[in-house]
């Protein structure tokens, strides 16, 4: 009996749990924000990203980036439409779930965000966009790189990201034009990302007339991939490409080396880190990767040592474009001179931003406009930036530099 | 012929994986019917604690296998007190409630031991350190590394020292006799509960020691790494019978088999382009193009197609006994 | 407790204060937030789920660990019937049909190998099944391109009557209708439709004979009980509600890919169902109702409250509304091993195993 008794004790908890629950929102609203005097804007940006499951890591720096934007911006004491704005992050958990996405994201809108930076997954992506299209709450995600997301002709979606489309055709050519194989495999992990890059690079590869074998899969939580590395070792690839991120393709690309594959490996953003070198030791030597903006180290040495000052760690992949993502709602609300979306939107729409992935300016989709594309190599255990891919060019990287030395 | 080799090796050593974890259910199942759902995490744990260890040893200079010792020498411990407590407080109570119980308390406390293990190490994927050179040798063609003799060496060994305390020392006496009938069992003066515990404390002694190999082996781990894992392990025991101990070898050591040769063949053998007839009517295949219908993207469904097969004609698994309906 | 049962005004004035309660719910919400009216959208489709899943594990005994498998293939058949991906537009009317049909298949088709199988082999075939079919909605993108693969479907069309969209906002007679609110009846009066046939299943010659599966399917063959047709029947009805829950998840979501239809959604249904009360369908509710509401009361309330307590955030909010979830799923079951609300004969089953 007691026992009865007990589990309706926790049952009536709850239920005052969710009682108290159903008021707090209301009592932010009526309570107000006590710093919040007649004089200063507040502005709240909302970021989502999964905090939890297999890909939380990379959520939380996501946060971490538009983290360190919105506290810069409040330590700046920056002003809009002459009056003194704080900034307040809110951020929340999607766990890279849709149904949950489009829970968080009606959850922003409650709240009254006045922009939002995130998802992470294309897939949480798209269906939260068509919400805060509905609210008018501007968007930009710093990591969703599928194009459908900003072909659904949302004039409030943004990407500061390259699209898959852009980055895959990048990292092909210049496989196909430096390293000149007769044979490539294809591998990806089953994933909205790293399925749609590599498609982009095998269309990129069939096109320049070089032999594609039969698209090989994983999952995004392969750590075994022996079984399809020696199926490909017996078709002799000159280069590999795998469209995942570095937790696979790290064990892929030690696994190859180990199975004896001579192969150039090549992979996309998502397994361009320094990472690689830690999960793959020696075999990351000479790895080639891409990553879209122009790299930190042309860009902004500013935001890498901001980064490990404030989390004591390097940032892991898409925290310096959600810290552009956070800056670009900002730069547009101080141009425009207000935090409503209505009016600032239009601002964010022409905005023309120096951040810390390259020079950033939308198309009338909303992608990134001629978002340039560095390719990289492993060297040393460092990755090291060898050329920029900018609108189906490619430059030598320290020609790339001069350049832009020069147009300064 | 090499490339078959090879993938005899590559299954050899993930299904003897598998097989060391898949022991760690079908202990437990075979003495209480309870599919134990966060043993996967156990494995985790075990990964985890090695990987702390580990790291925190490398600046000493100890040779790198007298490291990975003391780091799976830390973790079998631990994951023993994390098993002995898993019982104790979210099974024992439950023995003799309604079967799906204690399965909804094994959900609960995998996800608060994943979540617990998030704080303390982190989201992130951690990378093992890679101290112990790899060596690699070759076999008629096929490339075998040093931890793949390692984890197949201590996977065989770990499954004869089970089978020799299952079968030949007063508690395996014990714990078979617990599986056949708790009450009888009871009744000869076995301690029961006793008995129940030390399973849960060697099944997840088994975990720890194949999360470090785990770890040493792909070179990483992340909190979340016990749910896929122990899937597989489970379906292993499944399909050499669950409950049954060289059941659970077996089913381990062909599962990995059945996946690398899925991935190997099944991919080249249902590329359409290559039987001439059918390839003049496909478009793809112009110009040296492929239609493959089913590639290495099935392979989970290969070897779950497997499992379904062998329980649809033994329906108590390869070598499971046929047991009444305790459902 | 059985007095108020016979007095008919009572009960009627007490199903009357119920029913109004309901219409006016998603309007008391909505004061609060539309995500509120969103989450409760999203738990009245678990409720969906779990009665679906009631008949297979609750009345039938078979337990099913592959469930969201019939809710994807719900899904699918929605989302390729209406959405630009083949460019095809039928009416919902239509497809809800349909889809919960080609489900049916589904459940007709994993049951006919799995008739022999008992208990935890049954749970780990189920389970496989589930996974083979996520894998491939997840891969048939090629060679030909059915399902798009891990990139999903996008633009599914709402639910659509002449004009009147249930996806846009509106207002009606004064009253602010949005899409979550709309939605909000449309499952309401399938989730009603779906407890009345629970409700008579429960008590036809149909559930007494899953009952007698249940308890013992060699004894319930020698009193001339058809095992294989019912067996195949529960498979066949639980997955036809799970179909027409994917079906408005896909018209609600107007995007869906393989990712929502993972092995932790089939162990969370699993979950509701146990956690309620297996075979009792007030239970059953209780169960998904409790499961879908209580991370997302969690996500509202342990920030705050950690800011109260210790004025600043110690440890991150997800991380503990994830941690007191696992223990809650415990601790109901340590004390109430049966569900909160078992069925009557379990109840039974447990008092006489305790003696």
């Amino acid at each position: 009996m007691t026992n009865t008794k007990l589990a309706f004790s926790l049952l009536a908890a709850a239920l005052v749990a969710a009682g108290c629950s159903k008021e707090t929102p209301q009592a932010k609203k009526e309570g107000g924000a006590p710093q919040a005097s007649a004089e200063t804007v507040e502005v709240k940006i909302g970021h989502v990203g999964p905090l939890t499951g297999s890909i939380a890591h990379l959520g939380k720096d996501n946060e971490n980036g538009a983290r360190l934007a919105i506290e810069e911006a409040n330590a700046a004491k920056i002003q809009i439409g002459g009056k003194p704005a704080t900034f307040t992050l809110v951020a929340e958990d999607d766990q890279a779930d849709p149904k949950v996405g489009t829970t968080v994201a009606q959850k922003l809108v409650d709240a009254k965000v006045n922009g939002v930076v995130g998802h992470l997954n294309s897939g949480v992506t798209i269906p939260a966009s068509a919400i805060y299209n509905q609210a008018g709450i501007p968007m930009i995600t710093g990591s969703a790189t599928n194009p459908k997301l900003t072909e659904q002709g949302f004039k409030n979606v943004f990407r500061v990201v390259g699209r898959d489309d852009q980055q895959g055709p990048a990292i092909a050519s210049y496989l196909a034009t430096e390293n000149k194989p007769k044979v490539v495999a294809v591998i990806d992990d089953a994933t909205a990302y790293g399925e749609g890059i590599a498609n982009e690079v095998e269309k990129t590869l069939k096109a320049a007339k070089i032999k594609v074998l039969p698209r090989e899969k994983g999952t995004d939580k392969t750590t075994d991939w022996k079984a399809i590395l020696t199926k490909l070792r017996g078709h002799k690839p000159d280069a590999v490409f795998y469209g995942g991120m570095d937790a696979t393709g790290g064990p892929l690309l030690k696994q190859g080396r180990e199975l004896g594959m001579k192969a150039v490996f090549s992979f996309g953003d998502g397994a361009c880190t320094d990472k690689m070198k830690e999960l793959a030791g020696d075999a990351s030597e000479g790895l080639l990767c891409s990553q879209a903006g122009i790299p930190p180290q042309a860009a902004s040495q500013k935001f890498q040592e901001a980064f490990k000052k404030r989390f004591s760690g390097d940032p892991i992949i898409y925290a310096p474009f959600t810290y552009d993502a956070a800056n670009l709602l900002i730069e547009a609300m101080k141009k425009a001179g207000s935090a409503d979306p209505k009016v600032y939107l239009p601002e964010l729409q022409k905005i023309n931003y120096s951040g810390a992935t390259g020079p950033i300016a939308f198309d009338e989709k909303g992608d990134r406009k001629d978002a340039e594309i560095t390719i990289f190599t492993m060297k040393g255990g460092k990755i090291e930036p060898i050329a920029v891919v900018k609108a189906g060019k490619t430059w030598p990287y320290n020609d790339f530099v001069k350049n832009m030395a020069s147009a300064k | 012929m090499d490339t078959f080799l090879q993938q005899i090796i590559n299954g050899l050593t993930a299904g003897s994986v598998y097989a060391v974890v898949a022991l760690g259910y079908t202990m437990v199942y075979g003495i209480i019917q309870l599919i134990n759902f966060a043993h996967g995490e156990v494995v985790m744990i075990g990964a985890m604690v090695a990987f702390s260890v580990i790291n925190a040893l490398v600046p000493y200079g100890l040779p790198p296998l007298v490291i990975v010792l003391i780091g799976a020498g830390c973790a079998v411990p631990i994951c023993m007190l994390v098993g002995y407590a898993m019982e104790r407080l979210a099974y024992r109570p439950l023995r003799h409630a309604p079967r799906l119980a204690p399965l909804i308390t094994a959900i609960g406390v995998s996800i608060i031991l994943q979540h617990v293990a998030l704080l303390v190490w982190s989201r992130n994927v951690l990378a093992f350190p890679q101290i112990i050179e790899s060596r690699t040798y070759m076999i008629g063609g096929a490339a075998i590394t040093t931890i793949q003799i390692a984890i197949l060496a201590i996977c065989f060994g770990l499954m004869a020292a089970l089978a020799i305390l299952i079968y030949r020392t007063p508690l395996g006496t014990a714990m078979r006799a617990t599986a056949q009938n708790q009450q009888v069992a009871g009744l000869m003066g076995i301690d029961i509960n006793r008995v129940i515990a030390a399973t849960f404390v060697i099944g997840a002694a088994l975990g720890a020691i194949a999360g470090v190999l785990y770890g040493t082996y792909y070179g990483l781990a992340q909190y979340t790494m016990g749910s896929i894992l122990g899937l597989k392990a489970f379906s292993a025991a499944v399909l050499g019978g669950i409950g049954n101990i060289p059941g659970a070898m077996l089913g381990g050591v062909l599962l990995g088999i059945v996946e690398a040769l899925g991935a190997g063949y099944i991919g080249d053998l249902t590329n359409l382009c290559q039987y001439s007839f059918l390839a003049a009517h496909i478009n793809d295949c112009a110009g040296g193009g492929n239609f493959v219908i089913f590639g290495s993207n099935y392979q989970d469904v290969f070897a779950f197609v497997v499992l379904i097969l062998v329980l649809v004609f033994r329906p108590s698994g390869l070598l499971g006994e046929r047991v009444g309906d305790r459902a | 407790m059985s007095d108020w049962r016979a007095r008919p005004a009572v009960r009627w004035a007490g199903v009357a204060l119920i029913a109004v309660s309901l219409a006016v719910l998603p309007f008391a919400l909505a004061q609060v937030g539309t995500s509120w009216v969103r989450i409760t959208d999203y738990a009245i489709l678990y409720v969906l789920l779990a009665l679906g899943l009631n008949i297979v594990v609750g009345f039938a005994g078979l337990l099913d660990l592959g469930y969201i498998a019939f809710y994807a293939v719900g899904a699918y058949t929605y989302a390729l019937l209406a959405s630009p991906h083949f460019n095809i537009h039928l009416p919902f009317w239509i497809i809800l049909p349909i889809g919960a049909a080609v489900a049916a298949l589904f459940g007709v088709l994993l049951g006919t190998p799995t008739l022999k199988l008992r208990g935890d082999y049954l749970a780990i075939v189920t389970l496989g099944f589930g996974e083979i079919v996520r894998i491939f909605l997840n891969n048939l993108s090629r060679p030909i391109n059915l399902t798009s693969g891990p990139q999903g479907i996008a633009g599914i069309d709402p639910f659509r009557i002449d004009g009147f969209s249930f996806s846009s906002y509106q207002t009606i007679g004064g009253l602010e209708f949005s899409g979550p609110i709309k939605y909000y009846y449309v499952l309401l009066a399938v989730t009603l439709g779906v407890i009345a046939v629970n409700l008579r299943l429960q008590d036809s010659r149909i559930g007494r004979a899953w009952q007698a599966i249940r308890e013992d399917e060699i004894a319930a063959r020698a009193m001339g009980i058809n095992t294989r047709n019912l067996k195949l029947l529960a498979f066949a009805m639980g997955a036809s509600f799970g179909g027409i829950a994917g079906g408005m998840f896909s018209a609600i979501q107007a995007f869906i890919s393989p990712e929502s239809f993972i092995l932790v959604e089939s162990v969370m249904v699993v979950s509701m169902v146990v956690l309620g009360g297996m075979g009792n369908v007030w239970g059953v509710i209780l169960g998904a109702l409790l499961l879908s509401f209580t991370p997302e009361v969690l996500r509202w309330t342990v920030a705050p409250v950690q800011q109260a307590l210790f004025g600043r955030m110690l440890i991150d909010p997800e991380v503990i509304r994830m941690l007191l979830f696992g223990l809650a799923m415990v601790l109901i079951m340590l004390f109430r091993p049966a569900g909160l609300l078992p069925s009557s004969v379990r109840k039974r089953e447990l008092t006489q195993e305790a003696q």
